[in-house]
């Protein structure tokens, strides 16, 4: 059985971790740090820590002074408010200037549940994937987490990373983390299916039961949406019969969108999408939104079928 | 000794004329921008980057041959429309020749419609109105941090601060106790639309800004004496952030730009760029 963990647990242990090798990481959240995981920080450091209230323009723009002043700068708070709320801040201060902030943002997608829709941030990567200069990582599982922030302290320039609210299964087949490289999780020579997040775990089970039916389904976990491994995906599209992506988010503008831009341009192939289809969410339990919203490994099996027959 | 001198007096007054000079000469020639807030400020800013205080220290302490000198001063142009008073500010104090103003807006030019950090003595970008009192407020938290005693002063236009961000910031900047900062409020009375009371009414402002928690201080925009008296005032001023709330004129030094809303984001046109240096020489 596989281990679940909260993967804002990690990124608030991996702060710490940070706040204790580089004293010029500072930390921001907006009266969310106890949901966020920031609270550790604000532990340890308080003096590296700052709470803004519930004023999520005011944080963004404040880390751009920040990081004006040589500061390494993550801004929590949950996906909904970071990206939409502070869109033009994103934009204009923490982008334009290219600086050195790390928007990490929980309770992204619908897994949020019984909060519901006004919570359940489903358009959050394509607000970010629009903007130059901004790097999107979505990890599929705690220990990825850990990676992904790591990578992005390392990495100068804006990121935004996307948590998800729920504890996610931890992956057993663990392969090396290198940002901007998808990891191949699974070899298949029939289907493709790239996935991100939470939906990577649901991808290998669907894998597995094409496997029974005689379908090698391949399973990439794209976890870096921008900039985004093209060379892989256009090497699956070649040796495949055609790519199913699956994302915890809209299917206008996130990660389906991003590999139709690349495929459509340089090899097109056949795509089906899992994902939320212009709708919004709803208060449930999150296993009865995933079913609801046609998320399940089920779901994704059958699109591969239907691509593998066509 | 009398502070500050009449002759410290002539001097600013004789930079800010030569400063106004170059606004309109680089409005005319860019073609567009916005010349009524540029001038409305220029006596401001001009006693900022080249005043004194009664010590004969610099009032805004920085080095043009190296602008990222850790310990300087840091400015903020919020109300980031009116670029052309800060470049001809950053030209004249030596950031880069004053030739570069003649590039102002074109293809590939250091001077950006809006600031940019690829000028030299740009901090941080600005251009979409409310979100430089929270720049200032970052730099303030870093020289809390690094344990500096460098201040930060940031420039606010009156319409701007009809942004809900500006609130959020203000109430952060006295919460987090930020005395290093003095923001400097340019109240000119006009926004695009209009004047700003019809438009959206700031007032009582005095207390707005007491009652989110700052020191304010009121003064005539274009008097040298108040406004080097109050950058004094404000670098005096313990556990609060100070706001300058300074009246202007919108275009204050051309006569027939004066009070003329249309100016707001109007170039003068080529006779009228002539009469108006006339009238600066």
């Amino acid at each position: 059985m596989a281990e679940w963990l909260y993967q804002r647990d990690i990124y608030g242990k991996t702060l710490v971790e940070l706040g204790r090798e580089n004293k010029n990481i500072v930390v921001l959240d907006a009266d969310l740090s106890s949901s966020t995981r920031t609270c550790f920080f604000a532990k340890e450091f308080p003096e590296r820590f700052f709470n803004f209230g519930v004023a999520e323009q005011n944080m963004m723009a404040t880390a751009g002074g920040l990081a004006s002043c040589g500061k390494i700068v993550f801004v929590s708070t949950f996906a909904m408010f970071a990206t939409g709320r502070a869109w033009d801040q994103v934009r204009n201060t923490v982008c334009y200037n290219n600086f050195n902030i790390k928007i990490v943002a929980s309770h992204a997608g619908i897994t949020v549940g019984p909060d519901g829709s006004s919570h359940q941030a489903l358009e959050d990567i394509a607000l970010m994937r629009a903007i130059p200069n901004m790097k999107i990582i979505v990890p599929c599982d705690g220990l990825q987490t850990a990676e992904a922030v790591r990578a992005a302290a390392d990495t100068p320039g804006p990121f935004y990373i996307r948590l998800g609210r729920s504890k996610f299964p931890t992956l057993e087949n663990r392969k090396e983390f290198i940002f901007g490289k998808a990891q191949i999780l699974r070899e298949g020579n029939d289907i493709s299916i790239i996935a991100c997040g939470l939906l990577v775990h649901t991808a290998l089970t669907a894998a597995s039961w094409l496997a029974q039916k005689n379908i090698q389904a391949k399973v990439i976990n794209i976890h870096t949406i921008k900039p985004l491994d093209e060379e892989l995906i256009i090497d699956s599209a070649k040796n495949t019969k055609g790519i199913v992506v699956c994302e915890e988010h809209s299917v206008i503008g996130g990660l389906a969108c991003a590999v139709e831009d690349v495929l459509c341009e340089k090899y097109p192939v056949h795509i089906k999408k899992i994902g939320i289809r212009n709708r919004f969410g709803q208060s449930a339990e999150a296993e009865d939104l995933l079913r609801e919203y046609d998320l399940q490994a089920e779901d994704i099996a059958k699109a591969a079928e239907e691509l593998f027959y066509r | 000794m009398q502070y500050p001198s009449q002759k410290e007096i002539e001097r600013l007054e004789k930079k800010a004329k030569h400063i106004r000079h170059l606004i309109i000469q680089m409005l005319a020639k860019a073609g567009s921008g916005h010349p009524g807030g540029s001038l409305s400020a220029t006596d401001l800013l001009t006693c900022l980057y080249f005043g004194h205080f009664p010590s004969g220290d610099p009032i805004f302490r920085y080095d043009p041959k190296n602008p990222s000198w850790p310990d300087r001063d840091r400015f903020h142009l919020s109300k980031g429309h009116c670029c052309p008073l800060w470049y001809a500010l950053l030209a004249e104090a030596g950031y880069f020749p004053l030739k570069e103003l003649d590039t102002l807006r074109r293809l590939g030019s250091i001077l950006q419609g809006h600031p940019d950090r690829r000028t030299p003595g740009v901090e941080v970008a600005s251009g979409s109105l409310g979100q430089g009192l929270s720049v200032a407020l970052g730099m303030s938290l870093a020289a809390k941090i690094d344990k500096k005693n460098y201040r930060v002063y940031v420039l606010m236009g009156d319409g701007e601060i009809q942004e809900g961000n500006i609130w959020e910031a203000a109430m952060a900047c006295a919460h987090y106790r930020c005395d290093n900062i003095t923001a400097i409020l340019d109240y000119n009375r006009y926004q695009i639309d209009g004047r700003v009371d019809e438009i959206m009414n700031l007032e009582p402002i005095v207390e707005k800004w007491k009652a989110f928690g700052w020191y304010v201080l009121e003064i005539d925009g274009h008097n040298l004496y108040q406004i080097l008296d109050a950058y004094y005032a404000a670098v005096q001023i313990k556990e609060k952030p100070q706001i300058i709330i300074a009246h202007t004129i919108k275009g204050k030094g051309v006569s027939f730009m004066e009070n003329i809303v249309d100016f707001h984001g109007r170039v003068p046109t080529k006779e009228e760029a002539e009469r108006a240096l006339k009238e600066l020489e």
